[in-house]
């Protein structure tokens, strides 16, 4: 099956059935308990800083353990898996000298899932799909890094487009199926991304659809750069991306309420993937699949969500149960909405002419 | 957000709202944005903004294009720093200009949704298209100006194809969604006396109703202030030609401007004839329209107040319009003749009350509501109603001997400053606001102990009380009402206001204390909205919940984010002291030690020293003054607010209504730790008196370059150092005869000269202490005999020196106000003396110590930690528990949760 095959599938199965997204990677990671060498395998074994810790970076080094990590995912019952590549740009790995490599990061990255996709997809006989991950970058487009100087940026618009850009190309080229751009915590860096995604499109000739995931930081309901959901989803929509959703930072109890609100507002699908609760005081998660499972089969119930996942602190397990609670749930609806000019700040604000 | 502006003008026939777009960030529309932007003073231009937002702006327009400027860097900038504003930033921006590069620096700015403002088709389709897909890639709205390959569309035919042309092929070729295209169909000048012009106006009333028609989704927009253009310096008939236009450009389907909204008349008060004549133009109805407008612009010509004499037209309608009139427009001098008129038509004199005067007010209430009218405003339509009631009173005590029914109001609202406080301008001002919108207002005044409160709510049958504070020592003695209210059994619902007051502390301290509703209220004009709430019997139970739930959340939210707060020991924050170099130091002499008075200081020499602002919030017309009089939105209010006042004033300077009095005094200081010693005897006497000063406690980076934790001490030379410093002490008033006039005037119904004579009293008291401040350096302490720094400066704080005041950021133990009494004897040199709360009587009256060193700056303690609370409890000679009380709001944690802790272990 082709990508384009891949897609039509996707879309076709949207329109019957929640779809299951993966779990976190950076626990299952954690779990491989990889020192230093373990990190930097032949390839870097020079390197002049230290590495470990770039996750990423094991796209190269240790693909086996990653293209595993996916398996097990498709195995607990993901339709799609997220290519290990959350800090692949230029601007994340520039922490560990390594921004040359940003592209190949990607590609290789794409490659991995894709391969785990096919060894499961034969193996089950059904169709899974890879996405082509965008994380937020390390940096902030919107928010000044000093306390006393409020203009102050450490990034800029032009610099994340150019990342991002080159991200996606790798994505593409190693065979992602759909590009998530995700943990959005500042939308300015979401729309250089989305910005950047457009332009990669352009320049591949290669159209997929864009899942777009932003993050409420706290229970404020708001992003860290402090818009409301329902602003958020009005400065990303013009990418009439194939979802729009939620994940990371918050438990699955916390973050209802405005998944429930982007539910209401977006005229696409919607996917919420929570983080196992909120941390313990040890950086942990406690909540166990059963739990996390009960709260995303509520939801697909009531009918708030079309694609279901984890974040943070979940592993296969969580999966499994996210997959059986929602089993044989209807997908939302998606709503219908007037034409109307919806702008937003940080407060949305429609126009009603 | 409210739609203020074009419903005044009446106009909206059709459905949906208006949306007025903030044109105050615009360099090329505003000579004050402009200059702000070219001095680098972004601080101010952002204040400019957050002023059009809180005004009602529900987008904020952009503009940088200025030759003279770095357009591009100007607008990044600015931007930038808007998002770090979130009172601002809320709103969607509108990044305008004339320059492609200019606007997409803008957009690679703003997280939101905005609006490019704008692109055409002037220089052919295919840079239009591009910029249409860029702007589309950015995620932004787009205005289109009737503008092509030929040039700007002057008639309505080439203004629509244009549009429609644009519409096509951003719809088609860019799939742009239609709803995010706005055109801008070019507002041009009129009666300019060329005669091409004259359809101008109309052109774009065509032009509009048939984009609506015929462009499915698309807006329409413009930039309001062109069309009068030929009218420079004449501003009531530009005025009135804007919103002659905004009517016809609505109702033709307009939707949304960019305008000086509260520079808009009202359209139906606009007088006939002019309406008529500009009508006239703006619909090309006639030929010689223009001249017919140019032949009377003139007579329209003068300010404000002129118009209002002119305008009589009001007096020509129904005695209960008349009435509406005179209550929302605050004119009193027909009121009596009016209010005979309808009592004659009334069966009853009460029911002129119940009847036209009751709707005045509620009209009058309505536009408080919606933000169209503002709080000065209403205190006098208070005092016309007022007069009106007055007026009647006999008439309705000769009915009620005959009938004996009683009269019945809304409900009845206890008000009362609490015990140890003598604040009451805000509680006044909400009195008045309650009282327009008909409930009974029992107001105790000040200094009210808890046992009169409830016994005068039982008494009277209160429906609810109202309690108001300045001082944080009122916070303490409101959870004490509240608590004998429970005692007692009370079961009224209770409203807790004044500056100190917070929600926060009304969460956690009052409301836990009392079974029944409690309320905090930020100001008057929510007060009716709470009160009415709290009277409904149908919303009472699901508002008390609402409120409860609220108020339990904050609670729980601050007892848990408590624990980040970190302090640093007591012993930390001293080895982080302020240390001055006191060996390469000679401290100045003051020209006398001890005390001297002032009595019948010169009123006028405080007038110039007056910082008008605060005058301006006390009135709840927040703004920067003098910014405010011009404002958009408020400068309505404020101006004849500002009239008013320097009349008050004037009489008041002249027929020298309030004596100031003054005592200042310095004494050789030393400090010994965190206290300084005031040496008040003579050379070798040790006779002295402590004054204890706090330390921060909060985590200061401790490296070189990095920020002290301060006390007062430390701007006083230590014992020991063999420099020989001193301390200075001042308390001023301005209050003494106020109280007996403003008792005068409301005892004569006139809350709105009352609250104004109090409000100048205040601002004469600050004048007073800066005017004080600046000669005690100049000649008393002489350190600074040649400054001379502007009001501005002053109220800027740009002089050395600093007067700290008891009670404030940087010393908030009230308590220490009686060592510094003790040692000015004020009460027997100024005559102020100290509520048991410690706030100083009369009102108006500003106390404080002065220190002359270079380096003393103002600063905020911020909140401390139990450590030197023990320590501060020792040198005042108090129990650990007297001190957590007074200091309540500077504590870093819960004294109950300590002491628990403390049993516990």
């Amino acid at each position: 099956m082709d990508r384009n095959a891949r897609i039509a599938a996707l879309k076709e199965i949207a329109t019957r059935r929640i779809l299951v997204l993966d779990g976190a990677m950076g626990t299952m990671i954690q779990a491989l308990k990889l020192d230093e060498d373990g990190y930097r395998g032949t390839r870097f074994k020079d390197h002049p800083s230290e590495l470990k810790g770039d996750n990423d970076l094991l796209n190269l080094t240790r693909p086996d353990a990653i293209q595993a990590i996916h398996e097990q995912y498709l195995e607990a019952g993901a339709d799609i898996v997220e290519t290990n590549t959350f800090n692949a740009t230029t601007v994340s790995q520039a922490d560990y000298g390594l921004e040359a490599i940003a592209r190949e990061l990607n590609a290789v990255g794409a490659e991995i899932a894709r391969k785990a996709a096919d060894v499961v997809a034969d193996r089950e006989e059904r169709v899974v799909f890879v996405a082509g991950g965008l994380g937020p970058t390390s940096k902030t487009a919107s928010i000044s890094p000093d306390v006393s100087d409020p203009g102050a940026r450490n990034t800029s618009f032009d610099e994340l487009r150019e990342t991002y850009r080159e991200a996606t190309l790798g994505l593409i080229e190693g065979g992602s199926d759909m590009i998530l751009v995700e943990t959005i915590f500042d939308t300015l860096n979401a729309k250089a991304a989305l910005f950047a995604v457009d332009e990669a499109f352009e320049q591949s000739g290669v159209r997929l659809p864009i899942l777009i995931s932003g993050t409420i930081t706290d229970k404020s309901g708001r992003t860290l750069s402090g818009q409301t959901p329902e602003a958020f989803w009005n400065s990303v929509s013009h990418a009439q991306p194939f979802s729009v959703g939620l994940n990371c930072a918050l438990g699955a109890k916390d973050l209802r309420e405005h998944v429930a609100e982007l539910s209401r507002v977006a005229d696409c699908l919607v996917s919420a993937y929570p983080n196992a609760g909120l941390p313990n005081e040890f950086g942990g998660y406690d909540e166990t699949p059963d739990e996390t499972a009960a709260h995303l089969g509520r939801w697909a119930e009531q009918g708030i969500v079309n694609l279901v996942g984890g974040c943070c602190g979940t592993t296969p397990d969580h999966i499994r149960a996210i997959a059986n609670a929602v089993r044989g749930a209807a997908p939302r609806e998606i709503p219908v909405r007037e034409r109307r000019l919806r702008l937003s700040g940080l407060e949305p604000f429609e126009v009603r002419a | 957000m409210s739609d203020i502006d074009i419903e005044q003008t009446e106009a909206p026939r059709r459905r949906g709202s208006f949306i007025n777009i903030g044109e105050r960030t615009n360099v090329t529309g505003s000579a004050r944005f402009r200059k702000l932007i070219a001095d680098d003073d972004y601080e101010a231009a952002l204040q400019v903004a957050r002023q059009q937002v809180e005004n009602g702006a529900q987008i904020i327009d952009v503009n940088m294009d200025e030759g003279l400027l770095d357009s591009e860097a100007a607008m990044k900038r600015f931007l930038n720093l808007l998002a770090g504003e979130p009172d601002i930033s809320r709103v969607p921006v509108m990044v305008d200009s004339s320059k492609w590069t200019v606007i997409e620096e803008g957009l690679k700015c703003i997280q939101g949704k905005g609006i490019v403002n704008s692109i055409s088709m002037k220089e052919g389709e295919d840079a239009f298209l591009a910029q249409a897909r860029l702007v589309r890639r950015y995620g932004a709205a787009v205005v289109v100006m009737a503008f092509d390959e030929h040039g700007q569309a002057e008639t309505a035919e080439r203004k629509f194809e244009i549009c429609k042309r644009a519409y096509n092929l951003l719809v088609e070729q860019v799939g742009f969604p239609p709803e995010d295209i706005i055109f801008d169909p070019n507002i041009f000048a009129v009666a300019t006396g060329i005669e091409e012009h004259n359809d101008y106006a109309r052109a774009f009333f065509e032009a509009t109703r048939r984009i609506k028609a015929e462009l499915p989704y698309a807006l329409v927009s413009g930039g309001l202030s062109n069309v009068s253009f030929s009218f420079r310096g004449n501003n009531p008939v530009r005025e009135a030609m804007h919103a002659c236009f905004l009517y016809h450009a609505v109702e033709a389907g307009l939707d949304m401007a960019i305008v000086n909204a509260g520079a808009l008349p009202v359209y139906d008060d606009i007088p006939e004839q002019l309406r008529e004549r500009i009508e006239d133009v703006l619909l090309n109805r006639r030929d010689d329209a223009t001249d017919r407008l140019l032949e009377i612009a003139d007579e329209h010509k003068g300010g404000g107040a002129k118009r209002a004499v002119l305008d009589t037209k009001w007096r020509e309608q129904p005695v209960t319009k008349r009435l509406e009139h005179a209550l929302v427009h605050g004119v009193t001098d027909f009121i009596d003749e009016d209010v005979e008129e309808a009592r004659q038509a009334a069966d009853k004199p009460l029911e002129v009350i119940e009847g036209p005067l009751m709707d005045g007010m509620n009209v009058v209430g309505d536009l408080f509501g919606s933000g169209k009218m503002f709080l000065p405003q209403v205190v006098k339509s208070a005092r016309v109603m007022k007069k009106a009631v007055a007026y009647l009173l006999p008439y309705i005590e000769e009915e009620k001997l005959r009938s004996g029914a009683p009269t019945e109001a809304k409900g009845k609202i206890l008000m009362a400053t609490v015990k140890g406080d003598v604040h009451d301008i805000g509680k006044n001002i909400v009195g008045v606001v309650l009282q327009c919108n008909n409930f009974d207002v029992v107001d105790l005044g000040v200094m009210v102990p808890a046992a009169k409160i409830l016994e005068t709510a039982r008494a009277e049958n209160c429906d609810i009380i109202g309690l108001s504070g300045l001082i944080t020592p009122s916070l303490d003695e409101m959870v004490y009402v509240a608590a004998e209210m429970k005692r007692e059994g009370l079961n009224l619902p209770l409203i807790i206001g004044g500056a100190t007051t917070s929600k926060m502390h009304t969460a956690v301290k009052v409301a836990p204390a009392y079974d029944e509703p409690v309320v905090h209220v930020t100001d008057a004009s929510r007060a009716v909205g709470v009160v009415q709430n709290l009277l409904s019997k149908t919303a009472k139970a699901d508002y008390a919940a609402a409120i409860d739930a609220d108020y339990k959340a904050m609670a729980e939210k601050r007892r848990t984010g408590r624990v980040d707060r970190k302090r640093i020991s007591i012993q930390q924050a001293c080895d982080n002291a302020l240390k001055l170099d006191w060996a390469g130091y000679t401290p100045p002499k003051p020209a006398f030690t001890g005390t001297r008075t002032f009595t019948g200081y010169p009123l006028a020499e405080l007038v110039e020293r007056i910082d008008w602002q605060p005058f301006f919030a006390t009135w709840e017309l927040r703004g920067r003054f003098p910014d405010l009089l011009e404002d958009s939105v408020i400068g309505e209010a404020a101006r004849p607010l500002w009239d008013d006042a320097q009349a008050m004033l004037k009489t008041l300077v002249a027929e020298e209504w309030v004596k100031p009095r003054a005592v200042i005094g310095f004494w050789p200081a030393e400090t010994v730790g965190d206290d300084i010693r005031v040496k008040t005897g003579a050379d070798g006497d040790p006779t002295a008196a402590m004054v204890h000063t706090l330390r921060q406690q909060m985590p200061r980076d401790t490296g070189e370059g990095g920020k002290a934790n301060l006390a007062l001490s430390d701007f006083i030379a230590p014992a020991g150092s063999g420099v020989s410093d001193h301390i200075g002490a001042f308390c001023v008033t301005t209050g003494h005869e106020v109280d007996a006039r403003a008792k005068a005037y409301e005892e004569a119904g006139d809350m709105y000269s009352s609250i104004m004579v109090k409000a100048l009293a205040d601002r004469l008291a600050e004048a007073f202490a800066e005017r004080m401040h600046e000669r005690v350096r100049r000649e008393f302490w002489g350190y600074a005999p040649d400054e001379a720094l502007s009001n501005a400066d002053l109220i800027g704080e740009k002089y050395q020196g600093i007067r700290p005041a008891p009670g404030y950021p940087a010393c908030p133990d009230h308590t220490e106000k009686g060592t510094l009494f003790e040692l000015l004897d004020a009460e027997a040199e100024a005559g102020v003396s100290l509520t048991e709360s410690f706030a100083m009587w009369p009102a108006a009256a500003v106390s404080g110590w002065y220190f002359s060193h270079p380096d003393s700056r103002y600063f905020g303690l911020g909140r401390i930690e139990r450590d030197q609370v023990e320590d501060y409890a020792r040198r005042k000679g108090e129990s650990v528990e007297w001190v957590e009380k007074w200091l309540a709001p500077s504590l870093a944690y819960d004294p109950e949760d300590e002491a628990a802790k403390r049993e516990a272990a």
